[in-house]
């Protein structure tokens, strides 16, 4: 891009004149921008290029954040400030690990910050889990928020009855989905083909179900309310699991306590609107054990659970089985117990139980140089403020680093340059932040149409054409 | 910088910030803007502060308040209170800054924004897991 090739001839000139520091971050979601956002306001001279795996930023936040939630997703207006710095580059369409090793990013620059997020799903490792009716939360959320290669999930909504596993706010937002009525959909960027398969859904009801109690439920009050206001909703909840629960809330710490408030008055059946006619539920101290197939084996017809109890109290509790089971009918079954970083390369420390880089606030262990910041450091859990917070303090290491001359300066690197070359060398096209404004202004155009904020372009060929023209 | 009252026809309030590293910014603001208003418009340096532009959904503008400001302030929506519940180092007189707006009697109040780096941080994450 112009923009870009503009940037690498200044880096041309002012290298003659001393050495500035040269950091790439892998991932342009929140953990990458803001990362990088840090950096660039802490330190006059500092070059941040982002290299992203698909041709379109900001991660999670255009294909996590439920589209019902645009608020959330006016972070992108700071990202594109920070990509419009005249010291950052942004490269599309460049998949680290795979168009260019993490070692050659090492050689080319300073400092390299691995921001790749959490991209796979935790399975549930139980029979059944593979059978059609059966969905990672991942792959759901993806297929609604235009991931591209979650475009053809073609999810089953023909029963009434889902079962979601978890309790935390992607399975709220899930269930926010499948229930929410379709007028507050359509004026959603939710994409046009997830909008007509829901328009079509016989869900009517959604069961969400946690292997604790509701005093250890992990979603937030926001999402919990969400569904308490959904129109033409009613909770349906076993009154037997609330036991004790409002002689517990005195001794709680207050966001626990309202959290817990507000569920006991949904659980009291005071929630909901009188015309309801789709139900939501949680189901607490239960774990699944079986999907169970219909009487022709090709499909979900229920779901086996184990009955828990809680050993201990508050947020560390327990969950122990009690021997006891419990079976559930339902066609749909989605799994939200968790998102799962992978490995981006052998040459990185990766921890394979926690599934995180191992790191001392976004150092990585043993290798200099190397830092990480975002779901990919900490875990994915938490908010985009979280994250922030946690990027913030990545940044301020490498600052510090830097300060303390551990980053060597003195070597002459060539940024950008070198990983250029070898993109064009292995015919990868990659896709700057002006030309992911094109593919930004086509969205924008086709959802203007519909009445929606953007029609979401699902096929990654489409969008490297929009964007080279 | 005057330290006499100002004029009724001067619609501004001073606002004293104590930013997060403990350094005192006091900044004249409009009457009916809000403290992230006076943040944007005059240039504040506040790391991370007011991520979703002031539409409830971030908490990142979370401010501290003294309790006689706190108590003048008059009462919180449920929206807001869910907000703040997700705010590193909650306290009793907590608010989110996008929804306190100046009036004149907030003239010279002080507003401490918290720390957030990690060495402070709360230990757990406990209530904002997303996932599981
Ligand atoms: C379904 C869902 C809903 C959410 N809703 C909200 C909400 O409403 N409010 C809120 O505050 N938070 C929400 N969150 C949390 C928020 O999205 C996270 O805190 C945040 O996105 C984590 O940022 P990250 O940059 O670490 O990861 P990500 O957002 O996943 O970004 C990682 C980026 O790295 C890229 N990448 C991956 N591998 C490579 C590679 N090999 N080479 C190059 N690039 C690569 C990815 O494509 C991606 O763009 C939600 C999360 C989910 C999953
Ligand atoms: S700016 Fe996000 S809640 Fe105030």
């Amino acid at each position: 891009s112009v923009n870009c090739k503009l940037k690498i001839c200044v880096r041309k000139l002012s290298s003659t004149s001393g050495s500035y520091p040269l950091v790439c971050i892998v991932g342009g979601g929140p953990a990458g921008f803001y990362t990088a956002q840090h950096l660039l306001k802490s330190h006059p001279d500092i070059h941040v290029d982002i290299y992203e795996r698909l041709p379109i930023p900001f991660g999670l936040v255009r294909f996590g954040v439920a589209p019902d939630h645009p608020e959330v997703k006016n972070v992108i207006n700071t990202f594109t400030q920070t990509a419009q710095h005249k010291h950052c580059c942004f490269f599309g369409n460049v998949n680290i690990g795979r168009d260019v090793s993490v070692k050659e990013l090492q050689e080319a620059y300073h400092a390299v910050v691995l921001s790749y997020g959490a991209e796979a799903n935790r399975r549930l490792g139980i029979p059944g889990e593979d059978l059609l009716g059966v969905y990672s939360a991942k792959d759901f959320v993806g297929w609604y928020n235009g991931v591209p290669c979650n475009k053809d999930l073609q999810p089953d909504l023909s029963s009434d009855t889902a079962v979601i596993l978890g309790q935390g706010n992607v399975a709220l937002d899930v269930a926010r989905m499948l229930l929410s009525p379709l007028d507050i959909l359509k004026k959603t960027d939710v994409t046009q083909p997830s909008l007509e398969a829901l328009a079509a859904s016989h869900v009517h009801k959604v069961l969400i179900v946690g292997r604790r109690g509701p005093l250890q439920m992990a979603c937030t009050i926001k999402e919990l309310r969400e569904m308490v206001n959904l129109p033409g909703t009613k909770p349906d909840m076993v009154t037997a699991e609330f036991e004790g629960i409002a002689e517990a809330l005195k001794e709680l710490p207050r966001p626990r306590k309202r959290l817990t408030e507000l569920l006991l008055k949904a659980a009291q059946g005071s929630a909901g609107s009188a015309q309801a006619t789709r139900q939501w539920g949680f189901r607490f101290l239960r774990s699944p054990v079986e999907i169970r197939p219909s009487s022709d084996v090709t499909r979900t017809a229920g779901i086996r659970l184990a009955v828990n109890r809680l050993e201990g109290s508050g947020e560390n509790a327990q969950a122990v089985p009690t021997g006891e089971v419990e079976d559930l009918q339902c066609g749909l079954v989605i799994n939200s117990i968790g998102y799962r970083s992978l490995p981006i390369d052998a040459t990185v420390p990766f921890d394979p139980h926690k599934a995180v880089i191992p790191n001392t606030v976004g150092r990585v262990e043993q290798v200099a140089g190397l830092y990480c910041s975002g779901w990919v450091k900490r875990g994915p859990t938490g908010v985009i403020a979280t994250t922030m917070n946690d990027s913030f303090d990545t940044a301020r290491a490498l600052l510090q680093d830097i300060e303390a001359g551990l980053l060597k300066l003195s070597t002459k690197k060539l940024g950008s340059k070198a990983i250029v070359t070898l993109l064009e060398k292995r015919g990868v096209n990659s896709v700057s932040f002006l030309e992911w404004e094109k593919i930004n202004a086509e969205e924008v155009k086709r959802g203007g149409r519909a009445g929606k904020p953007r029609e979401k372009l699902l096929d990654v060929e489409e969008m490297i054409k929009i964007a080279k023209t | 910088s005057s330290s006499s009252r100002p004029l009724s026809s001067d619609n501004k309030v001073t606002v004293n910030f104590i930013n997060r590293d403990g350094t005192k910014l006091s900044v004249k603001g409009a009457i009916g803007d809000s403290l992230l208003d006076v943040v944007i418009n005059q240039n504040l340096d506040i790391d991370g502060f007011g991520a979703c532009e002031g539409t409830l959904a971030c908490s990142t503008c979370h401010v501290i308040l003294q309790e006689e400001v706190y108590n003048k302030l008059g009462p919180i929506s449920d929206e807001e209170m869910d907000m703040l519940d997700l705010a590193y180092g909650l306290t009793d007189t907590s608010r989110l800054g996008c929804q306190i707006c100046l009036t004149r009697s907030l003239e010279g109040i002080t507003v401490r924004v918290p720390e957030t780096a990690v060495d402070i941080r709360q230990p757990s994450d406990a209530g904002t897991t997303t996932s599981s």
